[in-house]
């Protein structure tokens, strides 16, 4: 009896090892410890046995039953594993295949330019200013003391459109404008816009263009404070540390009149080829509001004091991007507006 | 304005400065040197020679092989200048010697001659040919009799010479001459200046007594110096003179008209030098120009005047536009003996208007323009007498024939010490801003604790306390400013709400795969009302520059159309680009048009494109549209959001719909006519464009927080079959109308047409979701809810259920 348990161990073990997936190994469960299986039909013969022996073989026969029980759980748990293993390598795929695309476009360049300079002055608490592109005469030059007969407003150089109405060629009349709406109150605000001047385009001109000004009014405003927010300005455009410096210049809207140069951000001033070996690239024009264009929009040049800037995204853009010919900003080439996709901070 | 250091240093001493440190000096107090030209272009081995003999080569017509005497020896050299003779001193690059442009000069072999160097043109040493004397400028140039074999050809043509090039800013004509460099420079260097000494001896005849002289047009013409020179030897100028109007830019003629150019040059005071005796009249009248009267000018062209003209007249006949050209008539030439000198004050907007009506600008012209000095009218004129004396042997008769009439008063200007360190945010002492005016020379006085101040009148742009501000803080320096911010009463700043929904559409749209583009709002008549929302007058331009922009646009579709061709054109077939800008319609009561902004996108090619897992689909109406619903869910503007079919100009007649906003037309969307997009090179193709400025001010309620369901919803779904022509829209109308308030949602998930429906019939699936927010519903609530829907659908739509 013990030979034949031992053997039938043996023989269950055997079957259990060569069991190759999970249900030849339940087939091999249930022919051995199932209900009809040898092990319950020995428990079930052990009543023939003598009564000193069924202990021995009771117990016999449950280390057989626990040994094969353990030895097909673990196979079992064997077997599942590789199943799953191999399900995972079938699931398997080439990663290095490309994505689905996120299809997204973005910001014109001089869009994303625009926003960076309004967003800084926004945080140093100006507002957006917008006027028409159609303009009045007035507005365009009068009121910013290019008065009738002055060289620079030559029908030549401007679109008109009647004897008074014109394309602005600049977005001062919004400065303007402004400075007649608020009646006398202080003013801190940035004007963009596009605008118009009478040039053929070529890799350096075009006959709309873009700009953004910046106009402050108010008591005791001075120089050192255009200075200082031009400064503040540059290190946010074109790097932290950016130095700026004022050139004597000369616009008919302000007196006394500057050009801001910064540091070169590609050389940081040794002189190369962005800066043309100078170190530094001007970037804008600027001065103090001229008394008699605050005299003409209703403000008391002895009390009120103001600064005014005024530069080209299209410049600042060619610089910053280091893109060559004006035209590619209005010609709309995806393969050129997809570049300015991703962030730079 | 080119300033030649050479010349500049007769005033000034700038011997102790580097050229480079001496520009970026001007450049920092306000004069843009834009370049220096170092005219010797690092030449060497140039030196003089005298061609003892000359004879021509016997290989080659041209050619002429020359003995020359280059000092250290005689050499042969080949020449093939045409006017290259016996005799003459000339220019030699010997062996060795590289001129501009890395011409390097080597013994040489010329058809079987040596040659040991080369003689030179100007042009060979890099002066622009219009530049060089009309008598050398087809040869080599000959240097005067008095120069030395041997010697270094480069100082004596004044090419050891540096030039700054200005780039002068309207207010700073003063530095239109070579005085007023020298005003600046000195202030700069805080050095004194030299003025030029005017002296010469007059002959007894007075001036007076030989010409007459009167002005009709005293305002534009409040002063006139006339002096006579007779005798005068008309030749080549004197080499100095030549070197320094070339190194101005200037081409040299003769003596007398160097004189006057020269003059010019130094003084800014434009000179004319008529022929006495081609005047015919002893007379010079100054008018008006009669109504189409005719001049030959000096430049050989017949000039047509008006009325408002100035000319300068010998009484009867024009013999000068003022200010502007002299008249062939009056030309000095080889022959002339007696010369008439011309210094006047023309009123700067005279000579402008007629400089801009004759299409003609000379060094004259620009420098009326601006306004010349009137101390210098009568100074220039001696000064040129001077040199007419030194230079062309002239006798300067007496006195001076003038009219003056000319305001010479200085522009008293008064300002506060305390005004100028307020307005510059700085504290610069009293004694710092007396020392820098004086290093202008700007006559200055401390008066009761304010500076007053009589600016000098060849500085016009003087006139008002902020200039005054602007030269202290130019010379004191703009580095020494220190940095501040505004303080004062704190703003808070920001968008307005229209600003930022504007962003918020910007980001939304791109969000969606569109690139935003930027077109021309100049655009052909033909383009300009295409596919307009709203048409009015067009804006036109008195003076475009082409038909393509002339007038402005009043849709963005024209031209996002034309960005999509370029794209496609360039194998980009797949283009999505929107625009935000403003529309021009009509003209409003203030004489401006109504500017209107408008968001306009474009849609070709595919939409979804991916490839190796075989997902491609191209755009149509429902992408463009799904963008639509998106971007105005985006400003809170869905709700009120339909669509019309519609039938527009240029547009698919069955695929284009106007955009309502709570009932009223707001835009169009569509598919482009296929003849129109044939026209353009595009396949299928679609747009929108909404007028986004009604959109942006349409009011927008506040985002208020619904409770999020605790309750669970209940779906059912209903296949129906309706006639074709029955719109999407009815039906959900219909469903909505009869849902009543359990019913949440209606989706549309199915929509067919074809075989197993029957012919002129389609089948469409919606979902419908009934929710109460309160509790759960009932099995029976729904089915009573739904029951409604149903006979709602058969009643009002004939609609026949699916099983």
């Amino acid at each position: 009896m013990e030979t034949q348990l031992n053997q039938l161990k043996d023989e269950a073990l055997a079957k259990i090892e060569a069991a190759s997936n999970t249900k030849e190994l339940n087939e091999v469960r249930v022919a051995y410890l199932g209900k009809k299986g040898p092990i319950t039909d020995l428990l079930k013969g052990m009543g023939k046995l003598p009564a000193e022996e069924r202990p021995k073989m009771g117990a016999l026969v449950n280390v057989i039953r626990e040994t094969v029980t353990t030895q097909l759980e673990e196979r079992m748990a064997h077997l599942e594993e590789q199943a799953i293993n191999e399900q995972l390598a079938k699931e398997a795929i080439d990663v290095t295949l490309p994505g689905r695309p996120v299809r997204t476009g973005n910001h014109h360049p001089l869009t994303r330019v625009v926003e960076e300079i309004e967003d800084f002055f926004i945080s140093m608490g100006y507002e957006i200013a917008e006027g028409p592109e159609v303009e009045k005469d007035y507005y365009n030059f009068e009121a910013l003391n290019l008065p009738k007969g002055h060289p620079a407003r030559d029908m030549q150089d401007s679109f008109y459109i009647s004897e008074e109405i014109l394309l602005r060629t600049h977005t001062s009349p919004v400065q303007a404008r402004t400075m007649e709406a608020k009646d006398g109150a202080a003013i801190k605000i940035i004007c963009p816009g596009k605008v118009y001047r009478r040039d053929s385009d070529d890799a350096t001109h075009s006959h709309q263009f873009t700009q953004i000004e910046g106009l402050v009014v108010g008591e005791n405003i001075r120089m050192s404070d255009l200075k200082g927010t031009l400064s503040l300005f540059a290190k946010k455009m074109f790097g932290a540390d950016r130095e700026i410096r004022l050139r004597p210049s000369f616009f008919p809207f302000t007196e006394p009149s500057v050009e801001m140069d910064i540091s070169c951000f590609k050389c940081g001033g040794d002189g190369c080829n962005v800066c043309k070996k100078t170190g530094w690239i001007e970037i804008l024009g600027a001065g103090m509001v001229h008394p008699n264009v605050l005299e003409m929009a209703g403000y008391d040049s002895s009390a009120v004091t103001g600064f005014a800037f005024g530069m080209g995204p299209e410049r600042i853009a060619m610089l910053k991007y280091g893109v060559e010919d004006i035209r590619h900003f209005y010609t709309n080439d995806v393969r050129f507006i997809s570049q300015f996709h991703r962030t730079e901070a | 304005m080119l300033v030649s250091t050479k010349w500049l240093g007769d005033y000034v001493n700038i011997k102790n400065i580097a050229v480079e440190e001496l520009a970026e000096k001007i450049t920092r107090a306000g004069i843009e040197v834009d370049a220096i030209i170092d005219r010797s272009h690092g030449m060497t081995n140039v030196v003089v020679g005298y061609v003892k003999e000359c004879v021509k080569h016997p290989e080659a017509d041209k050619l002429s092989i020359c003995q020359v005497d280059v000092g250290e020896e005689t050499t042969q050299i080949i020449c093939g200048a045409p006017n290259v003779a016996e005799g003459q001193k000339v220019i030699v690059a010997r062996p060795g010697a590289v001129l501009p442009g890395n011409f390097k000069i080597k013994k040489a072999k010329l058809r079987g001659e040596e040659s040991n160097g080369m003689i030179c043109s100007l042009q060979e040493l890099a002066i622009e040919g219009k530049l060089v004397p009309k008598a050398y400028a087809e040869g080599i140039y000959v240097l005067p009799d008095s120069a030395i074999p041997g010697e270094d050809a480069l100082p004596l043509l004044g090419l050891d010479d540096q030039v700054l090039e200005f780039d002068l800013t309207p207010n700073r004509s003063d530095a239109l001459s070579m005085l007023g460099v020298a005003y600046e420079v000195g202030a700069i260097l805080s050095q004194g200046i030299v003025l030029p000494e005017v002296s010469y001896t007059e002959s007894a005849e007075r001036a007076e007594d030989v010409l007459k002289l009167r002005v009709d047009a005293i305002e534009d013409n409040p002063m006139y110096v006339a002096k006579v020179v007779k005798n005068v030897k008309v030749a080549e100028s004197p080499l100095w003179l030549q070197n320094y109007l070339m190194a101005a830019g200037v081409r040299p003629h003769n003596n007398v008209v160097d004189i006057t150019n020269f003059v010019l040059m130094e003084y800014g005071q434009p000179l004319h030098a008529f022929d006495y005796d081609r005047l015919e009249t002893e007379e010079i009248v100054v008018r008006r120009a009669e109504e189409g009267e005719k001049i030959t000018t000096l430049d050989e062209a017949e000039r047509t005047l008006k009325g408002h003209n100035l000319v300068i007249t010998n009484g009867q006949e024009p013999v000068a536009v003022a200010g502007v050209m002299g008249g062939l008539n009056s030309e000095v030439h080889d022959g002339t003996t007696t010369v008439v000198i011309e210094s006047a004050y023309f009123a700067p907007a005279s000579v402008r208007q007629t400089s801009k009506e004759l299409g003609l600008r000379s060094d004259a012209s620009t420098r009326f323009e601006k306004g010349v000095d009137p101390e210098r009218v009568a100074q220039a004129a001696e000064r040129a007498a001077q040199l007419m004396a030194e230079l062309a042997g002239g006798e300067v008769l007496a006195g001076s024939v003038v009219i003056d009439e000319l305001d010479k008063t200085p522009a008293r200007i008064t300002v506060s010490p305390d005004t100028i360190n307020n307005r510059l945010g700085m504290k610069i002492s009293l004694e710092d801003m007396l020392s820098i005016l004086d290093r202008l020379q700007i006559p200055t006085e401390a008066v009761s604790g304010k500076l007053v101040i009589d600016a000098p009148t060849r500085r016009q742009d003087l006139r008002i306390e902020e200039d005054i501000i602007e030269e202290i803080a130019r010379l004191y320096g703009y580095d020494e400013i220190p940095m501040t911010l505004p303080v004062g009463e704190s703003t808070p700043g920001g968008l307005t709400p229209y600003q930022a929904k504007r962003r918020t559409v910007r980001a939304f749209l791109e969000g969606a795969g569109l690139y935003q583009a930027l077109t021309y709002s100049l655009t052909s008549k033909e383009h300009a009302q295409q596919y307009a929302l709203e048409t009015a007058p067009v804006t036109e331009l008195l003076m475009p520059m082409s038909e393509e922009r002339s007038v402005l646009r009043q849709s963005l579709i024209p031209h996002l159309l034309e960005a999509a061709t370029y794209n496609v054109a360039r194998r980009i077939e797949s283009v999505a680009l929107y625009e935000t800008g403003s529309v021009f319609l009509g003209l409003e009561e203030d004489g401006l048009p109504k500017e209107v902004e408008h968001v306009a996108a474009v849609l070709t090619g595919k939409w979804v494109d991916h490839a190796w897992q075989g997902e491609s689909k191209k755009v149509d109406f429902f992408v463009m549209k799904g963008i639509v619903e998106g971007m105005m869910d985006s400003i809170g503007q869905l709700d009120g959001l339909s669509f019309e079919q519609a039938v527009v100009e240029g547009m698919h007649p069955g695929r284009t719909a106007k955009i309502l906003l709570n009932g009223e037309e707001i835009g169009l969307i569509g598919q482009i006519h296929p003849t129109e997009q044939k026209k353009r090179d595009l396949k299928e193709t679609y747009i929108m464009e909404i007028n986004l400025q009604k959109v942006l001010q349409t009011e927008v309620d506040e985002v208020l927080y619904t409770q999020v369901p605790r309750f669970p919803s209940m779906s059912r779904d209903i296949a129906l079959v309706v006639a074709s022509e029955t719109s999407a829209g009815t039906l959900q109308a219909i469903i909505r109308n009869a849902g009543g308030k359990l019913l949440k949602d209606v989706r549309l998930f199915d929509l067919y047409e074809g075989a197993n429906v029957e012919e002129g019939k389609k089948s469409l699936a919606f979902s419908l979701t009934y929710f109460d927010p309160e509790r759960t519903l009932t099995d029976e609530e729904v089915v009573k809810a739904h029951d409604k829907v149903l006979k709602a659908l058969t009643d009002e739509a004939g609609a026949v259920l699916r099983g």
